[in-house]
Parts: C-alpha cells; sequence; structure tokens
C-alpha cells in the first residue's frame, strides 16, 4: 500500500482534532499493539523506516532512539522531548499537523516513550502558537479521558519567542528554565539531555510518522520515496506562488511538480528567479533547478539542503541584495550571543548588505561580505552562524552580477520597484533607521 | 498567582523549569513585566528578581517596558515580504498614527513587526494578541484596527 499522506491522512474529510473521528480511522490501535511489543521490537521499525528526522537536520530517527540506553544503563529517568518550537521562516508544518492531527502526535509520542522506555514527555511549543497550543492541551485532555496515557505524562512547554530555541541544545536549557542559549556538544542529550539525563529529541512531524510507521511496518515505510530519502515530508510551499500552503507528498517529487501542479505557478506572468528549498537557513537554488527531486540527497548534490522543508519560491521582482538583508537582520536579530563569530558576524553581515544596497559600499566590501560569511561559517557552537553564512555566501555566488550592479550604480538597480522594497525587521523598530555603520 | 505557580511547578522535577509559564502568568496579570512582578515571579520560584528578569530579557513575547492593552504584531520575514507584508505594516502605521514599535497615545495598541510568524504560505499574517489573521492585505487593515480600537 502506497499513500500519499502518512502525517496528514484522514485530515482533510474529518475534524482530527476530535479523539472519536481519529479513532475511526484507526487512531490509538497502534499505541495498543506497540505497548504489547518490545520495546526494541518498536525500535527496530523505526531503524528499518529508516526516517530520518523532519526537524531540518536530518539525523536517522531510529539511530538517534537506539543511542537512549536501555533500562539499568543509566540511574536517571530517560525523557522524550518533542520539538515545536517551529521557527525557520518560510516553515509552518508543524503547525498545520499540530492544528489538524493533534492526535496521532500524541499517540507518536507515546509509542516512542515505550520504544525508549520513558514516562516523561515534554512538548516544546513556540510561545507564538495560541490555537495550537490549545489545540494540542484539548486532545490531551481527551487522551487523559480515554485512559490512553498509561503511566507516561506530557507536559506541554510553551516557550516565549526565540528562534535559536529551536536548536536542540538551546531547547533544553530553555525548558531548564533558563535562557535559552546552546550548549556544547558532547555531550548529546541521548546520554546527557534535560536535567542532565538521558533525551530523546524529535521534531514534530517525525512524531507524528511513527504511528504510519509501527502500524504498516518499517519496510513499508522505507517503500516509499527514495533510498536516501524515504517517506513523505510536509512540505511548506510559500512567496511568489499561487496556492501556498502545506502538501504531504512522497519524497523525490521534484521542486517543479511542488510550485507548479501543487502550487499552481507564480501569479501573473512572473518567472522563478530563485528558489529556496528548505527555509530561510539553507543556500539558494535558481530556475535552472526546478527539477531537482525534493531528496536530501539531491539537495546536497546542489550544494544546499532540504532543511525543514520549507520551499519560498523568489520571483524576478526580488532584489537579492534586499533578500539578503532581511534574512541576514533576522539571524542577526536571534543570534543568542553566546558566540563571537555569531554575534558580531551576523551584525557586520547587516551593516556592509545595508551599504550595499544604499550604493555606499566600497568594491572591497564585497569581498569583505563573504570573508564575514567566512569566518562564520563552521566555527560557532550551533548551527545558528552557519544558518546566516551560507544563505548570504550563496546570494553573492549566484547573483554576483547583481551586488556589483549595486556597487557600480552607486544604489540599487531595482529603483524602488522591487518586491522588497521598504522591507522591515523587527530589528529596525527600536531605531527606525539602520543600525550602526561598518567602521572605515 | 503564588498559588497558581507553585502548581506549575509540580509539574517539573525542577523548579526553574516553571520560569517561562510564571513570568506568562505575571505578563497577563500586569500587562507587562514591571518590577513589582519580577519579584512576585521570583517570590514564588525561590529565585532572584535578577534571575527572572534575565530570562525574561531573552524572550521577545516578554515585554520589559509597558505596552498597550492590544498587541498587533505583523510578519515581516521574507515569506510574508515577498508578497508585500511591508505595505501591510505601512497601513497599519498610517491607520494607527504611530511607527512599528511604539503605542498609541491613548495606550491602547501597540503595534511591531515580527519575526517568521509561521503562517508563511498564508502571507501576510497578522496577529493580533496572539490571535492569528491570515491572510491580511493592505485594505483589510482599517477594518483590523476599528475592530482592536472597539474592543473586538
Amino acid at each position: 500500500m502506497a499513500a500519499s499522506e502518512i502525517v496528514l491522512a484522514g485530515a482533510a474529510d474529518r475534524d482530527l482534532t476530535q479523539i472519536d473521528a481519529y479513532r475511526e480511522v484507526g487512531g490509538y490501535a497502534t499505541l495498543d499493539r506497540a505497548r504489547g511489543m518490545g520495546p526494541q521490537a518498536v525500535l527496530d521499525e523505526l531503524l528499518t523506516a529508516d526516517i530520518k528526522g523532519r526537524g531540518g537536520a536530518g539525523f536517522p530517527m531510529g539511530r538517534k532512539a537506539s543511542f537512549i540506553p536501555k533500562p539499568g544503563q543509566n540511574p536517571n529517568p530517560t525523557y522524550l522531548t518533542v520539538n515545536a518550537d517551529e521557527s525557520e521562516p518560510g516553515t509552518f508544518k508543524d503547525r498545520e499537523i499540530m492544528l489538524r492531527v493533534p492526535h496521532r502526535l500524541i499517540e507518536g509520542c507515546l509509542i516512542t516513550a515505550h520504544a525508549i522506555g520513558s514516562r516523561n514527555v515534554f512538548i516544546y511549543i513556540r510561545g507564538e502558537y495560541l490555537r495550537e497550543f490549545e489545540i494540542i492541551r484539548a486532545a490531551l485532555e481527551q487522551a487523559h479521558g480515554a485512559g490512553l496515557m498509561g503511566d507516561v505524562t506530557i507536559v506541554l512547554h510553551r516557550g516565549a519567542g526565540a528562534y535559536i530555541c529551536g536548536e536542540e541544545t538551546a531547547l533544553l536549557e530553555s525548558l531548564e528554565g533558563e535562557r535559552g542559549q546552546p550548549r556544547t556538544k558532547p555531550p548529546f542529550p541521548a546520554i546527557a539531555g534535560l536535567y542532565a539525563s538521558p533525551t530523546l529529541i524529535n521534531n514534530v512531524e517525525t512524531i507524528a510518522t511513527v504511528p504510519a510507521i509501527v502500524e504498516h511496518g518499517g519496510a513499508w515505510y522505507a517503500d516509499q520515496g527514495t533510498e536516501g530519502s524515504r517517506g513523505t515530508r510536509v512540505f511548506s510551499l510559500s512567496g511568489n506562488v499561487r496556492r501556498g500552503g502545506n502538501y504531504e507528498l512522497e519524497l523525490g517529487t521534484t521542486l517543479r511538480d511542488l510550485i507548479y501542479h501543487h502550487g499552481g505557478g507564480l501569479p501573473g506572468s512572473r518567472r522563478i528567479k530563485a528558489i529556496i528549498p528548505g527555509g530561510s537557513s539553507v543556500p539558494v537554488l535558481t530556475a535552472d533547478d526546478i527539477d531537482t527531486p525534493l531528496t536530501f540527497e539531491a539537495m546536497a548534490d546542489k550544494g544546499t539542503f532540504l532543511g525543514s522543508g520549507a520551499v519560498i519560491v523568489i520571483d524576478d521582482r526580488c532584489c537579492m541584495v534586499q533578500l539578503g538583508l532581511r534574512v541576514a537582520q533576522f539571524y542577526m536579530h536571534e543570534s543568542c550571543g553566546k558566540c563571537t563569530p555569531c554575534r558580531e558576524g551576523t551584525r557586520w553581515m547587516v551593516q556592509i548588505l545595508r551599504k550595499i544596497e544604499d550604493g555606499r559600499a566600497e568594491q572591497a566590501e564585497l569581498d569583505l561580505l563573504l570573508d564575514v560569511c567566512d569566518r562564520i561559517l563552521g566555527k560557532c557552537l550551533c548551527p545558528l552562524g552557519d544558518a546566516a553564512a551560507m544563505p548570504i555566501a550563496s546570494y553573492v555566488d549566484k547573483f554576483r552580477a547583481e551586488f556589483q550592479a549595486h556597487i557600480d550604480a552607486g544604489g540599487c538597480p531595482y529603483k524602488g520597484e522591487s518586491s522588497l522594497e521598504r522591507v522591515f525587521a523587527p530589528v529596525d523598530q527600536h531605531t527606525h533607521h539602520p543600525t550602526v555603520e561598518v567602521p572605515a | 498567582m503564588y498559588d497558581e505557580i507553585q502548581e506549575i511547578k509540580a509539574q517539573y522535577p525542577r523548579t526553574r523549569s516553571a520560569v517561562l509559564p510564571a513570568l506568562r502568568i505575571a505578563q497577563q496579570r500586569y500587562g507587562w513585566l514591571t518590577p513589582d512582578a519580577l519579584r512576585e515571579v521570583a517570590d514564588a520560584l525561590d529565585e532572584t528578581p535578577a534571575f527572572c528578569q534575565s530570562v525574561a530579557s531573552f524572550y521577545d513575547m516578554f515585554h520589559l517596558a509597558p505596552v498597550g492593552r492590544r498587541l498587533v504584531e505583523v510578519c515581516t520575514n521574507i515569506s510574508c515580504a515577498l508578497v508585500g507584508a511591508q505595505q501591510v505594516l505601512e497601513a497599519f502605521e498610517q491607520e494607527l498614527g504611530i511607527r512599528a514599535g511604539e503605542t498609541t497615545d491613548d495606550g491602547q495598541v501597540t503595534l511591531r513587526a515580527l519575526e517568521c510568524a509561521g503562517g508563511c504560505g498564508w502571507g501576510t499574517v497578522v496577529a493580533v494578541d496572539h490571535r492569528y489573521r491570515e491572510p491580511v492585505r493592505p485594505e483589510d487593515v482599517p477594518a483590523i484596527v476599528q475592530e482592536v480600537r472597539d474592543g473586538g
């Protein structure tokens, strides 16, 4: 049996936020079965399924779960933490999953908790997601009422507005009540995570896939998608496209299929200029890459990442310097300040990009921008620095002529007609003018 | 508030984990995290006010200065910006007579830009007291402002 929808299955024609409706489509039946299986048998199915994490890093979930010490190997309790702190620009799939299939997420939590011998689950949900929080909370109450929790407690913990808390160790710090600054690794969370205890951290979509994997078997799941990218993903499509939204598709579907068939193509007679394939932190693709399959491996071949599965379509009205500036402003705002290259580097990137956009940059500053990117890349504790440097370096790499034109003409060649004209960032609202200049 | 925080504390193996929920409760009560509010949270958690403030200052959703009774936030990250978030933000600025980051003179409404709200496919996303409206176009703004001013 092949199905195009696994995570969102059944949600199109039923209100699966209600436990009765979820049970009518077979919900929670797999939980009973899983609890009848030994934890190792459940883990084996996850290993066979070969599902890679859906949060962005793409680490194989079964392997990560296998790193958790077995009962008796560690004196501390084992925790399962669900990362529902979805904040990567362009990404809104976990929100859809929580809004439409909250019980599938809860069932996934309970099955996974059984597999790793955990009785304590924390769902760390993004603070801005108020409605999603209410829906999960209501679903949890229903699950409690139905006596499904066994000896497991699920605590729904709300964040308070910090992108960095989507990074797993920052999330743990935040959950422990600290400022959300990432930790050094090792030790990895599987050994010393939440409260210095063994902790498995998975994304919402990954956990919501677990019931289907256990229900149909890991081999069934692995049969879908491609060898390097099993199963389906909920792709978030946004930007200059007619029908933005979330589309759960088999991995291996091409960008063309997603953007044109599902998304209805671009409005008007606009042409694709650039495509961000996996959230704002990944290197950009161009219109020439439209036939690239949405897989981990095909994106790696193109020098980019599938990331969070967020595809942002950018049409030919967009000034790439403005895009770079807005992306850099975001990462500057969200840098936690712990590592110098990220804290200072993102600020430099914003300053140089602002000068280029305003036509005040000298030739050497274009190379300085790339130099700053290089001094961030791979030199920070967590991936946020890379997330800032990689896209900016790729914009310069793929659209260098446009950056050059800003310098040559002493201003933006779009002359006020770019789709991002007057783009505004929260960092601007404190000052209403560009941040400090680059020292001469 | 003290009792409510004790209940939340009990959900966690360590007290400090209750700091975000406790700060949220205090903010709901006082509108923003006043020095008194921080002291109350600190007392309930057996922490110092300085610690509570250090945590609160890390997170965008906590207000360490007074804000309006209603909070209007416009996502201006790239997916929304590509479909005109700046025009939506400017429409709010014009309608409310304030700039992003400011509060109306009567203390009723604070307007601010927001980083990616997670509604990218339905931009522009506007959150009114954290309830999402999507998509919002510049022409929708006067009605939203009227509704907010009327207490809706």
